[in-house]
C-alpha cells in the first residue's frame, strides 16, 4: 500500500485548501493537497461575480470599512452567524484581495470620471474620483450598504484560483489530483489523516498527516436542481460525519440562488442585477419593486428567492416544458457592458441555451446553490470533536454565513479563511508531535477495503447507487426546498430513512476494476444519504424561520428560542443524526434586529447577553 | 421523438488485464437540449456504468470534458447534439495520458506546462498587508483578463501537429501564459528571462504555425496574434541573446 506522510494534508485543492497550503507551505511544513481533479478545474474557477472586500475605492462603496461589512454580514446571516468570525472576516477581506492582486490577479479598475450605472432599469451618472483612479473597483451585490463586489469581468473565480494555484506551483506543493478521501483516519480524539483512493488506477493508498483540513466545498449535489458542479456531493463533510464525533454545524442552513438558468441550472452571477439587471414576469413587468421596495432585485438571495416562487405560485411564471420560469433582464445594459463584465454570462446565454443576452431575456429561477453548514469548527477552523482536523471554505461552518450567505462572501471566505487557518494550522504544527497507531491505521485500511470489496460483490445486496441517488434527489428537491413544513419535512425524513437503509445493500452491476466511475460514487452515496438526513431533520426540529430556512407553519424569526447553532453528529448503527445545539455567537456586536429587507415577524431574544439589555423592536 | 442517436465510443480500461482498445456503438434517443454532458451521464447510468468520462462545472468554464467529437476537440459540456450528425465518434485527446475511455491526464500535463515557463509573478517585492494595492489601469487589467481566461482544457494542444508529433513541445497554451505574464506590470522578468523559457525548438521556435490551436480554442482566445507577438519578440531576444555571445567571446 502507497502510504504518504506529511505535516499538512489538504483534502481539496479548491481556494480555501490552496489558500491553507500556501500558508502553511511558506512557513516551511511539508505540505500535500489531494484533489477529486486537477485543482484549477475546482469549483472555486465557477464562482462568477466577484469578492466582498470593504476597499472603498469606487465612489459608489465611498465610505465603506470593515465596520458596514460586518453589519451586512451579520443582518445577511439573519443573526445566525458568528459575530467574532463576521468580524475577523470583515476585517482581512481587504487584505486578502490585495494579497490576490499581488499574486497576479488582474482585478478590474477604477476610471476617473464621469460614467453611468443601472438600477431598477433606470441609468444614473456617477463620477469616480481621480485620487482613487486605477485601484480596485467593486461594484454592487445584493444585501450590501455599498458596492463592495471586487471582479474581474465575471470570471473572477477562475482568476483567483489560476493566481492561487499559480503560488502552489511556485512553493512547489505537492498536489495529487484524481484522489479521493473516503474515511478519516482517527481513535475517537484525534485525527491521523486519511485513507484516500486514487481515481486513476483505483488503487487505496494511505496518507498519514500531523494536521488535515477539509475544503471539499459544498454538497449541492443531493439536491436535484443545483448550481454546483457534479463534484459537489460532500464528501469532505461527510467523512467527516462519519467519524461519529465531528458534527455538521446548521445542515439545514441551504441557499437556493435566484438565478439558475432553466434548463439545467447553470449560474448566471448576481453581478447581473448588481449591474442593474431586473427580474420580469410573464407580463414582463417588474414585481420585486413591489416586494421589496428598499432593495428590490438586489435584497439577500433568500429574500429575493422566495419571492420569485411566491410571484411563480400566483401564476405569474412563464410556462415552459420544464416547469415555470421567470425572466432576468440585462439587455438595457448594453453591449458594450455584456460584452466586457459579464463575459460568461453571454456565453453561457449562447452556448447552453440559445440566447442573446443583448436582445433576448434570459430564463431563470431558483436552484439549490451554497451550503451554509458545513464542518463545524471554532474560530481559528479547528473542528470540533478531533484534534488535529480543520476545516475552510464551503465545507465548513466557521461560522459567518449564518443562516443566508451574501452574494461575495463566499469566494472571499475561501481567501480569506484559508489564509486565517492556515495560519493555524502552522501554529499548530509547531512542535506538535502525533503517534500515528498502526492498529488504527490497519483497521480503517481493512474496513475500506472490505467496504469496497462488498459492494463489488454485492454481497450485501444489489441496489443501483444511481438510482437511489435520484430517489434523494428529488425528495429533498421536492420537500426541502425554498418553502418548507413541518409535514412535507417528516415525509422528507422518513422518505430518506427508506434510501439510507437501502444505501446499505447497493451493489455494483460493474465490475469495479480500475478507476471505475460506478464505484467511486457508490462508496459515497451513503455519506451523501446522511448529509442529507441531516438537512432535513435539521430543517424539520428547527420551528422557526432564519434566513434562507423559510418555515410556511413557523413564519416568525424566533430570537427567543431559536438564537442557536445545530450540531449534528452521527452515531453508527443509527438511521438519523444526532442533534445538538449551541448558542451562535459568543459576543453581540450588532444585537438581533431587523434586516431591512425580506420583513418577518420576530419573537425578541430576552437573553440580556444578546439584547445588551435593550429590547429590539418587534415589526 | 427525437432522432435515434448512435454513439461511437472509444473504450479501454488500462488496469483492466482483460480490456484491449476498441470502439463501441451506443444507442440513445435525442431529447430537447441535449448536451454530450447529458448524453454520456446516460449512458453510463442507463447502459454501461464502466464508461469513463470527466465533467465538472458542465458550463463550459472548468475545461475538463474536452475530447475529439467526430474528430475536433472541443468541451463536451457546451457540445449539443442538435450541432451533430445523428453518428456521433468520441474519442480521447491525443497526447495527453489516457486514463481509461475518454478520460486523459490534463491535470500531469499543465502542472508540468506551468512548471516549465514559471507561472507565476516574479516580483523581488514582499507583499505589505498594511499598503495599497499597486495602481493598474483598467485597460491593462483587461487586457490580462483577456488572456488569463484559458481554462487549461488542453483542444489547443490535442489540436496542435507539433505538439502530437513532438511530447515535449510546449503548445499555444504555454505560449499565451507567457504572453500573459510579459503583459503584466507586476511581473519583472526581462525579454531575456522569458527567452530562457520559451526561446527553444520545444518553445515558440518549434511553433510550424498551422494554427489548429486558434481554431478550437473553446474560450476564443487570440493564439495567432500572441504567437506571432512572442515569436517576434523572442526572435529580437534571440539575436541580442547572439550578439551577446559573440561580444563575450571578444
Amino acid at each position: 500500500m502507497d502510504t504518504f506522510y506529511t505535516d499538512l494534508l489538504c483534502v481539496g485543492a479548491g481556494l480555501a485548501g490552496e489558500r491553507a497550503a500556501i500558508a502553511a507551505a511558506s512557513q516551511g511544513y511539508e505540505t500535500i493537497c489531494l484533489s477529486l481533479v486537477p485543482p484549477r478545474r475546482s469549483h472555486s474557477s465557477a464562482a462568477q461575480g466577484g469578492m466582498q472586500a470593504s476597499l472603498g475605492n469606487c465612489i459608489m462603496g465611498a465610505g465603506d470599512n470593515p465596520d458596514v461589512h460586518f453589519t451586512d454580514t451579520v443582518k445577511g446571516s439573519d443573526w445566525g452567524c458568528d459575530q467574532e468570525v463576521a468580524r475577523l472576516f470583515a476585517e482581512t477581506a481587504p487584505i486578502a484581495v490585495r494579497e490576490a492582486a499581488f499574486w497576479g490577479v488582474p482585478w478590474n479598475r477604477v476610471v476617473a470620471g464621469k460614467g453611468t450605472y443601472f438600477k431598477g432599469g433606470k441609468q444614473y451618472e456617477k463620477v469616480e474620483l481621480k485620487e482613487k483612479e486605477h485601484l480596485i473597483t467593486a461594484r454592487d451585490f445584493g444585501g450590501t450598504a455599498k458596492w463592495r463586489t471586487c471582479y474581474t469581468s465575471d470570471g473572477t473565480g477562475h482568476t483567483l484560483l489560476f493566481a492561487m494555484d499559480n503560488e502552489v506551483v511556485k512553493l512547489g506543493v505537492t498536489v495529487h489530483d484524481r484522489v479521493e478521501a473516503i474515511a478519516i483516519i482517527h481513535d475517537g480524539e484525534t485525527c491521523m489523516g486519511v485513507v484516500a483512493r486514487c481515481l486513476k488506477t483505483g488503487k487505496l493508498r494511505v496518507y498519514l498527516a500531523k494536521a488535515t483540513i477539509i475544503a471539499t466545498g459544498g454538497y449541492g449535489r443531493i439536491y436535484q436542481e443545483t448550481t454546483n458542479a457534479v463534484i459537489n456531493d460532500g464528501s469532505g463533510a461527510a467523512i467527516a460525519l462519519n467519524t461519529g464525533v465531528v458534527p455538521i454545524g446548521n445542515p439545514e442552513a441551504v441557499q437556493f440562488h435566484p438565478t439558475g438558468i432553466v434548463p439545467t441550472n447553470i449560474l448566471v452571477t448576481e453581478g447581473c442585477r448588481g449591474d442593474g439587471g431586473t427580474l420580469k414576469d410573464v407580463n414582463g413587468e417588474r414585481f420585486m419593486d413591489k416586494y421589496e421596495p428598499a432593495k428590490q432585485e438586489l435584497a439577500s438571495r433568500d429574500v429575493v428567492s422566495r419571492w420569485m416562487m411566491h410571484h411563480i405560485r400566483l401564476g405569474k411564471g412563464v410556462p415552459s416544458p420544464y416547469g415555470p420560469h421567470l425572466w432576468l433582464d440585462i439587455r438595457h445594459l448594453g453591449e458594450k457592458h455584456i460584452k466586457t463584465k459579464l463575459r460568461d454570462v453571454e456565453e453561457i446565454c449562447n452556448e447552453f441555451l440559445g440566447v442573446d443576452p443583448i436582445t433576448q431575456m434570459i430564463p431563470v429561477r431558483p436552484a439549490q446553490h451554497y451550503s451554509m453548514g458545513g464542518v463545524r469548527t471554532n474560530k481559528d477552523g479547528a473542528a470540533y470533536g478531533l484534534k488535529g482536523l480543520f476545516a475552510a471554505g464551503e465545507a465548513a461552518c466557521w461560522d459567518m454565513h449564518g443562516f443566508n450567505r451574501l452574494g461575495g462572501n463566499s469566494l472571499a471566505e475561501t481567501i480569506v479563511a484559508g489564509k486565517i487557518v492556515g495560519e493555524k494550522i502552522a501554529e499548530f504544527l509547531q512542535g506538535y508531535e502525533v503517534n500515528f497507531r498502526t492498529d488504527v491505521v490497519q483497521d480503517c485500511v481493512k474496513k475500506e477495503q472490505e467496504r469496497i470489496d462488498n459492494i463489488i460483490k454485492g454481497k450485501d445486496g444489489k441496489e443501483n447507487a444511481y438510482a437511489l441517488r435520484n430517489e434523494m434527489q428529488a425528495i429533498m428537491f421536492e420537500k426541502v426546498g425554498i418553502f418548507r413544513n413541518g409535514s412535507d419535512l417528516k415525509a422528507a425524513v422518513e422518505g430518506l430513512q427508506k434510501v439510507y437503509d437501502r444505501a446499505n445493500h447497493v451493489g455494483l452491476r460493474s465490475g469495479g476494476v480500475g478507476a471505475n466511475p460506478e464505484l467511486a460514487f457508490a462508496l459515497k452515496l451513503k455519506g451523501m444519504v446522511r448529509l442529507a438526513l441531516c438537512v432535513a431533520y435539521g430543517a424539520y426540529k428547527r420551528e422557526e424561520s432564519r434566513g434562507a430556512h423559510a418555515r410556511e407553519d413557523f413564519p416568525e424569526r424566533n430570537d427567543r428560542d431559536w438564537l442557536k447553532r445545530t450540531l449534528a453528529t452521527w452515531k453508527e448503527g443509527d438511521d438519523l443524526p444526532t442533534l445538538n445545539y449551541e448558542i451562535p455567537s459568543k459576543v453581540w456586536e450588532l444585537p438581533p434586529g431587523d434586516r431591512g429587507y425580506g420583513s418577518a415577524p420576530i419573537i425578541p431574544s430576552e437573553d440580556p447577553a444578546v439584547i445588551g439589555g435593550k429590547k429590539p423592536e418587534n415589526k | 421523438m427525437g432522432r435515434p442517436l448512435k454513439f461511437n465510443i472509444f473504450r479501454y480500461n488500462p488496469m483492466d488485464p482483460g480490456s484491449v482498445p476498441h470502439m463501441e456503438v451506443f444507442h440513445l434517443e435525442e431529447t430537447d437540449a441535449m448536451t454530450l454532458f447529458v448524453a454520456l451521464n446516460r449512458l453510463r447510468e442507463e447502459q454501461d456504468p464502466t464508461l469513463m468520462f470527466d465533467f465538472v462545472c458542465r458550463a463550459g468554464i472548468c475545461g475538463s470534458c474536452a475530447m475529439m467529437i467526430n474528430g475536433k476537440p472541443d468541451l463536451a459540456c457546451h457540445t449539443k447534439t442538435r450541432d451533430l450528425p445523428q453518428e456521433i465518434t468520441l474519442m480521447p485527446m491525443p497526447v495527453f495520458k489516457l486514463i481509461g475511455d475518454l478520460s486523459v491526464d490534463t491535470g500531469s500535463w499543465f502542472r508540468g506546462m506551468n512548471e516549465k515557463v514559471q507561472s507565476w509573478i516574479h516580483t523581488q517585492k514582499v507583499f505589505d498587508p498594511k499598503a495599497q494595492e499597486e495602481p493598474m489601469t483598467n485597460e491593462r487589467a483587461e487586457e490580462i483578463y483577456e488572456l488569463e481566461r484559458c481554462i487549461e482544457c488542453g483542444c489547443c494542444v490535442a489540436a496542435c501537429g507539433k505538439a502530437n508529433m513532438r511530447p515535449e513541445f510546449m503548445g499555444a497554451t504555454a505560449f499565451n501564459r507567457v504572453a500573459r505574464f510579459m503583459l503584466d506590470p507586476r511581473d519583472e522578468r526581462s525579454d531575456a528571462e522569458y527567452y530562457e523559457v520559451v526561446g527553444t525548438d520545444d518553445g515558440i521556435f518549434g511553433c510550424l504555425g498551422l494554427l489548429g490551436c486558434e481554431d478550437v480554442c473553446p474560450k476564443k482566445i487570440p493564439l495567432q496574434d500572441q504567437l506571432g507577438i512572442l515569436r517576434r519578440k523572442m526572435g529580437f531576444s534571440s539575436i541580442q541573446h547572439l550578439f551577446g555571445k559573440v561580444f563575450a567571446r571578444k
